[in-house]
């Protein structure tokens, strides 16, 4: 083939924040891979404070002083929206990878209805348990550990 | 369903423009065009190239949504754009820009050959052990009506690449099989007159194959022809996974249907032309 001049067009990170006209799902594929980095980022640093007991008491309690303050609390109560969100869409998720859940092949038909339409209840009742579960914990971390 | 009633007007296009002999980067060019109700974006950009700006280069063929060569990014959403009308996707506003995930040849034309080198990669042929028969065949291979519907779906892929360029997962891995190849493979595994579920599999089952779909489902809403990617790629997980565990069921290769024996043949039916390979 003949050589030619190109450019580029890559969208890279965009590609998962996408512009627009999106469906549903993509959002909650961008949100899974946030939440799941973002948990990365709290288990290191969970290791990283629990490992200061070795360091002696005063370490350790230094470092739990810190996380009293208010700031870390509202952290700690991203870490867990983080954890109701990606644990219950991650069943989605095997769900679907295992073939559960999208329908079987059929003669598209226009307006076209695809597995997306098919998997649809599943994910509204999990991303509703998904809520429930965050509506709990936010009761219990703010207004029960006053 | 009741459709709007749409009215001509005039819209604004942005096209994004790329020269190769001059440009570094693309840059957008703004064009005014007189909308009547039915006129696809191609109407609107044949229109741009024979009265404003002939330089403008676009591709395309059948002008009905069946070759797949006018793929673009329409107002932020890859379409084809002569199957898409001005008035059902701007009010006043359009802009069209080639595909991304494509690299672009020049303005509208985005350079698809990843799309066929995926394609061609998982064998989007019949496979079988037999090659004595594919190669001097003695009978049809039979499949029943379900056996058919089965993958037929997938088999309306017109390669337009809308889905890949619609895809999150291609965005930041370009070396990821994604929705067009994938689905084929799935096609193809899913046919049983096939046999190459383990041929392919190597390559289907690799760093970049199924395993890193996870259903933003985006291919399947762009896909102009209903061949519903998201779809295939989880069923043909579904076999790998199977496969894996060794649970994956063994379907026997469809059978070979000799001529029927026995019956005279209707006279006026013509023979079939001998085999010219
Ligand atoms: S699967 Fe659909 S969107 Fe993708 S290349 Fe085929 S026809 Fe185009
Ligand atoms: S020109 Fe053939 S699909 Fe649009």
């Amino acid at each position: 083939m003949a050589e030619h001049k190109s450019y580029s067009n890559k969208i890279g990170l965009w590609g998962w924040l996408g512009g627009g006209r999106w469906g549903f799902e993509r959002y909650l594929y961008t949100l899974h891979r946030i939440t799941g980095l973002g948990m990365l980022l709290y288990f290191c640093l969970h290791i990283f404070v629990t490992s200061s007991r070795v360091f002696g008491l005063d370490a350790w309690e230094k470092w739990m002083g810190t996380f009293e303050s208010p700031l870390f609390m509202v952290g700690e109560f991203l870490v867990f929206v983080a954890f109701a969100f990606h644990a219950l869409n991650g069943i989605r998720l095997i769900l679907i990878e295992l073939g559960f859940s999208v329908g079987k092949a059929e003669e598209p038909v226009y307006p076209y209805k695809s597995s997306l339409n098919v998997q649809r209840p599943l994910m509204v009742v999990l991303m509703i348990v998904a809520a429930v579960l965050v509506a709990a914990g936010g009761y219990d971390l703010f207004a029960l550990s006053h | 369903m009741t459709k709007k009633v749409q009215k001509e007007t005039d819209i604004t296009f942005y096209i994004r423009r790329y020269n190769p002999e001059k440009d570094d980067k693309p840059h957008w060019q703004k064009f005014t065009v007189h909308v009547e109700p039915g006129m696809t974006v191609l109407d609107g950009l044949h229109n741009i190239k024979e009265t404003q700006d002939g330089t403008l280069s676009l591709r395309y063929s059948c002008r009905m949504g069946v070759c797949g060569s006018c793929g673009m990014l329409l107002n932020g959403r890859p379409s084809l754009a002569c199957n898409t009308q001005i008035l059902d996707i701007a009010k006043k506003v359009l802009t069209v820009a080639s595909l991304p995930n494509f690299d672009i040849v020049k303005d509208l034309v985005p350079d698809l050959t990843p799309l066929f080198e995926k394609h061609i990669s998982i064998h989007p042929h019949i496979l079988r052990g037999d090659s004595g028969e594919m190669l001097n065949p003695t009978g049809e291979f039979y499949q029943s009506p379900d056996e058919l519907t089965g993958y037929l779906q997938f088999t309306y892929c017109i390669k337009c690449g809308l889905c890949m360029s619609a895809c999150p997962t291609i965005a930041t891995d370009p070396e990821y099989l994604g929705p067009q190849a994938l689905p084929q493979s799935y096609r193809y595994s899913k046919d049983t007159r096939d046999d190459g579920f383990n041929q392919r599999k190597k390559i289907v089952g690799d760093t970049h194959g199924a395993f890193r779909c996870h259903y933003a489902g985006e291919c399947s809403n762009v896909c102009p022809k209903g061949v519903d990617p998201a779809r295939a790629i989880q069923l043909m997980k579904r076999q790998l996974v199977w496969d894996y565990l060794k649970l994956r069921r063994r379907r026997a290769k469809s059978p070979i249907l000799g001529k029927p024996e026995g019956v005279e043949r209707i006279p006026e039916i013509p023979e079939p032309p001998p085999f010219t390979v």
